[in-house]
């Protein structure tokens, strides 16, 4: 069957509500006006941003620091995991999969608030220490589930094979299951990292003071009103996810 | 490995969420905190939120509405597409663009001197004030969440094999009846999943009606972190908290049950 008009009329209206309010936002950040009112083209709030902006880049560089540590720890032990599960049937199975999906579905900011309580009550000083524990959290269901869907198009007779040719467990592991993942494993990264830039809520809870991230620190910007400044730094991040999305397209099916 | 997994799950997401359920059984201190002795005072409290958890449950619920509206014929389209790749593209970006930029993109659309209030203006209309009511917090989160749905939709429409779709057009029955009676039931599965990623995190969004509602549109999420850090009331920000995990809980068990089917 194919889609009619009505679908395709859909289908372009939708994109336009996806890309018009990001468009603005760009057009904006070269407004020289404060106001969203159009009134001439300037480069004023780049310029400041790049010279004066000092929290805006401290937290740019702590968000960078938690991601990265973060989302290296959940695709490791995510991607270990996910491998041991299909590997070898467990009896922990079912409460596994139950433990991964709890996450996905408990709202932010109870995970934030929780996690609060356990820092406070177990004395844990908040810091990028207590963002980089709950960003772990969240993100290992996500780096799990990802590499496992991507076991599940792997070829088992490529494992039979490699044991028939006298290979040990370790050497099946290394020379022949992780070449293979790697695209997966990638991917899996690649979402924890995205998610860990992303997060406000979850980090909003646990974060000290001094460890503001970028989120963090948009936020605040936003609650004083609408600042021209936000539009550059949106406008960076817009296009950073872009040529993200691009460059890394064709690992998009892994992620979903 | 595993092992490593699931004591990291036990006790950074197990143990904090036990937290919260012992202190909703607990007297509140002064200043926040809690003293050990049991009580349910804080779910005698609840009742008086009423109000606001039924407005939580329609916000949420009319976005979700919206929002399977819109992803179905897009996921659909996107299914039977020549250029699925590029669509699909397009799809995950707005959802990897981060959440408060893409809050804050509204801000400047609907503000009072906003887009759209100049194009009302220079039509002689407006301003509309637009923003800090449901309205905004329901658009915001259909736009925030309408990836959530169309993913998973996408997967299941892509699993459907054309051939039934043929046979149903035909056998006589119109598009608009294949749609309904043929497509929609072959991909229930993906309906139920998309329902539950949209409306229970829509159900426990913060940072939306935070920053786009107004005082008539707070949520139980604006509530629980009110009642945590201003009122400093623990337990009763737990049993706000307890309701949500429950439904959440539901929700995983529904899913588990459909995955052991298929």
């Amino acid at each position: 069957m194919r889609p009619g008009n009505f679908i395709k009329t859909v289908v372009i209206l939708t994109m336009i509500f996806f890309y018009l309010p990001l468009f603005i936002v760009v057009l904006m950040s070269f407004n020289s006006a404060k106001s969203p009112v159009w009134s001439g083209f300037t480069l004023t709030w780049y310029i400041k941003l790049f010279t004066r902006e000092y929290s805006v880049w401290n937290a740019f560089k702590n968000s960078l620091i938690v991601a990265i540590i973060s989302s290296t720890i959940a695709t490791i032990i995510g991607s270990v995991t996910a491998v041991e599960l299909y590997w070898k049937k467990t009896k922990l199975e079912s409460a596994l999969w139950f433990l991964t999906y709890l996450p996905f579905v408990v709202p932010d900011v109870i995970i934030g608030i929780s996690l609060l309580l356990l820092f406070s009550t177990m004395k844990i000083q908040l810091g990028l220490f207590t963002i980089i524990l709950a960003h772990i959290t969240f993100s290992i269901p996500y780096t799990m589930m990802v590499v496992y869907s991507r076991l599940q198009d792997f070829d088992r007779n490529i494992i039979e094979a490699a044991y028939d040719l006298g290979s040990t467990d370790l050497q099946v592991f290394y020379k022949v299951i992780i070449p293979n993942l790697l695209p997966g494993i990638f991917a899996a990264f690649l979402l924890a990292f995205t998610l860990s830039i992303d997060d406000f809520v979850i980090t909003f809870f646990v974060a000290g003071p001094g460890s503001t991230t970028l989120p963090i620190q948009i936020y605040s910007m936003i609650r004083f009103g609408i600042s021209p400044t936000v539009n550059a730094i949106s406008t960076f991040m817009i296009l950073g996810t872009i040529f993200l999305g691009l460059v890394l397209r064709r690992f998009i099916r892994y992620v979903f | 490995m595993k092992y490593a997994y699931i004591l990291w799950l036990m006790i950074l997401f197990i143990i904090p969420i036990s937290i919260i359920f012992i202190f909703s059984f607990l007297e509140p201190q002064v200043y926040g905190g809690v003293r050990w002795s049991f009580t349910l005072d804080a779910y005698r409290y609840l009742p008086r939120y009423l109000n606001l958890i039924w407005r939580s449950i329609w916000i949420s619920g009319i976005a979700t509405l919206i929002t399977l509206v819109v992803a179905v014929p897009v996921s659909f389209y996107i299914a039977k597409s020549r250029l699925k790749n590029f669509l699909l593209l397009l799809t995950v970006i707005p959802f990897w663009t981060n959440s408060l930029i893409r809050i804050y993109a509204w801000k400047i659309v609907l503000g009072n001197n906003g887009i759209v209030n100049q194009l009302l203006g220079a039509l002689g209309v407006g301003p509309i004030q637009f923003l800090y009511n449901p309205f905004a917090v329901i658009l915001v989160i259909v736009y925030t969440y309408l990836p959530f749905a169309i993913l998973p939709l996408y997967a299941s429409m892509e699993k459907i094999d054309d051939s039934i779709l043929e046979a149903s057009l035909d056998l006589g029955a119109s598009k608009s009846i294949t749609f309904m009676k043929v497509l929609l039931p072959n991909v229930r599965t993906g309906l139920l999943t998309a329902f539950i990623f949209v409306f229970v995190p829509a159900l426990g969004s913060y940072a939306i009606p935070d920053l786009v509602g107004g005082v008539n549109s707070k949520m139980i999420g604006n509530e629980i972190v009110r009642q945590l850090m201003s009122v400093r009331n623990w337990p009763v920000a737990s049993a706000m908290s307890n309701l949500l995990t429950l439904i959440a809980l539901m929700s995983i068990v529904i899913v588990m049950k459909r995955r052991e089917k298929s």
